[in-house]
């Protein structure tokens, strides 16, 4: 009888990891649409592009090495189909020699498949790297960029996952964990780093033709479609109920359940908090309610709750959110004011509202420290942007990173990819 | 006759063409155009940074009407579409040399 209960147990915290992966693989959708509407038109379709093939190139690099080299393991994830045992029997007589040995058994550690572990982080590594194109947007070379997934998502983010969900010692130095750094689901690991990969790129690459005007003045580049940004923003919305809910990753007894409750219910409080916080900011400061200012709201109110969406109350969480929303207005202004040019705002909602996720933490979990936070963002932007500035500039120095001039006039759709995303609108 | 070239603000058109149809005018011809005027546009605010808007949206409404009938027609589209503030739009009123009905080779007053 108990041995069926650990046969229910381990099925049922599987299922539950691998249908919250599939949630977080559909942000990539969100990425694409969210992207795609704050473009302008002649960019669509290369953006689109971008997305889908940063996403299959994530897949395959973490597969080949990425995984290998942040949890151990092979490369090319041989032997993860039975975890190292010779068949299914021997596989569940291993899994139920483990429930059975250790005294905690149903209310322990979740005890899953392996290769849906490497489900639910794969399309973490997406996450992280879809940040970069929104940034980098009208203006990159396709192929350039590609380029760059394949290191990032194959060596630069695994090492630094390494260090933390890895719990390997920084290039054996220090350790985070032992610092008391805490970050339930990613806001610096993920969102954060996706973050300082961009700055890195956007710095080198410089701001899109006719943004910055020669006295300083400010132009707006206004997106193509905003309805398609407003789906991209509740789509990776909904798909963040897998992101932070998955990372309890236990489902399976009544605490962890109660506790996987808990942070569903905090990750939307803190979208809310975050949305209506930016479009009020945003209304004050413009005289007008901007809708992309909103969207980017909600998502800094998510990035703000992923690095502790299980110990704040819902009112709390609602608070943290709010506040990431009305930091991501500011740092907006505050990137354009710095002629740092990211079309979408990725850098503000990942990388500074990232980064206040990360120090909101120990304000409600006792585990984290402020010293252990400040150390770990600091080893995620040092190692991540530092990495990422090295290989943007060989890139660049290789085969260049910025499309011409009369490219980025006529439109990256048509330069890299031959076709526009609208043509019935010309053509007709 | 003459030819009534009104450019009036958009929302404006339906009251307009009522107070047109009230008076007997049986036919206009309207288009959307793009333009400015005094004020040369706008600004706008996307992100907080500006844009200008240099051509506003009109709508341009053409009448051809008889010399009798040109002064209700001007006074009429002149209160239908004052909103009494900036962008209202203007009227031009030409000269209409010949007016020919397609279908049945009418021309002048007969043809309007």
């Amino acid at each position: 009888m108990e041995e069926n209960l650990y046969h229910l147990q381990y099925a049922m915290d599987t299922f539950y990891f691998l249908v919250c992966g599939a949630l977080v693989m559909w942000m990539a959708a969100g990425f694409s649409m969210l992207e795609s509407g704050m473009v302008r038109a002649k960019n669509t379709t290369e953006i689109l592009t971008k997305n889908v093939a940063l996403y299959s190139i994530s897949c395959i690099m973490y597969m080949v090495c990425g995984y290998a080299i942040m949890y151990g393991g092979d490369i090319f994830l041989s032997g993860i189909s039975l975890d190292g045992a010779e068949s299914g029997d021997a596989l569940a007589a291993t899994v139920l020699g483990e429930f059975a040995e250790r005294e905690d058994g149903f209310t322990g550690g979740a005890i899953y498949s392996n290769a849906s572990d490497f489900f639910f982080q794969v399309v973490f590594v997406a996450t992280a790297m879809s940040i970069v194109s929104g940034a980098v947007a009208e203006r990159m070379k396709l192929w350039a960029f590609l380029l760059f997934a394949v290191v990032m998502t194959g060596f630069i983010y695994p090492m630094e996952g390494s260090w933390t969900w890895g719990g390997n010692a920084v290039f054996g130095l220090y350790s985070l964990g032992d610092l008391g750094f805490v970050d339930f689901a990613g806001s610096g690991i993920v969102h954060m780093a996706g973050a300082s990969a961009a700055l890195a790129g956007v710095i080198l690459l410089g701001a899109r033709k006719g943004k910055y005007g020669p006295n300083g003045e400010i132009h707006a580049i206004t997106g193509a479609n905003l309805p398609l940004a407003t789906l991209g923003t509740f789509i990776l919305w909904m798909g963040w109920f897998g992101f932070n809910g998955g990372s309890v990753l236990k489902l399976g007894d009544i605490s962890n359940a109660n506790a996987v409750a808990m942070v569903f219910l905090n990750t939307n409080a803190a979208a809310a908090g975050g949305l209506v916080a930016a479009l009020a900011v945003a209304r004050v400061l413009f005289g007008k309610a901007d809708l992309t200012m909103a969207l980017n709201g909600a998502l800094a109110g998510l990035v703000a709750i992923t690095a502790g969406p299980d110990t704040p109350s819902a009112l709390g969480a609602t608070i943290i959110g709010a506040i990431g929303g009305a930091i991501v207005v500011f740092s907006i202004i505050g990137l354009d004011k710095l002629k740092i040019d990211d079309p979408v705002g990725a850098i503000s909602v990942h990388g500074t509202v990232g980064l206040f996720g990360l120090l909101a933490v120990p304000f409600t979990n006792g585990d984290a420290s402020f010293v252990g936070q400040i150390v770990g963002a600091l080893t995620i932007f040092v190692w991540v942007f530092g990495a990422s500035l090295i290989v943007w500039s060989v890139i660049k120095l290789i085969m260049g990173i910025r499309v011409s001039e009369e490219e980025e006039y006529e439109g990256v759709d048509l330069a890299e990819c031959g076709m526009e995303a609208y043509p019935e609108f010309t053509r007709k | 006759m003459k030819l009534v070239t009104a450019i009036i603000k958009p929302f404006k058109l339906d009251v307009v063409r009522e107070a047109l149809s009230d008076i007997g005018v049986h036919g206009m011809t309207v288009t959307e155009v793009k333009g400015f005027g005094r004020q040369k546009g706008h600004s706008e605010l996307y992100r907080g940074a500006e844009y200008g808007v240099d051509f506003l949206p009109k709508t341009k409404v053409e009448i051809a009407v008889s010399e009798a009938q040109l002064d209700t027609v001007v006074e009429a589209i002149s209160k239908a579409a004052n909103t009494s503030k900036i962008g209202d739009g203007k009227m031009f009123v030409s000269k209409l040399e010949q007016v020919v009905r397609i279908r049945t080779g009418e021309t002048g007053d007969q043809a309007l």
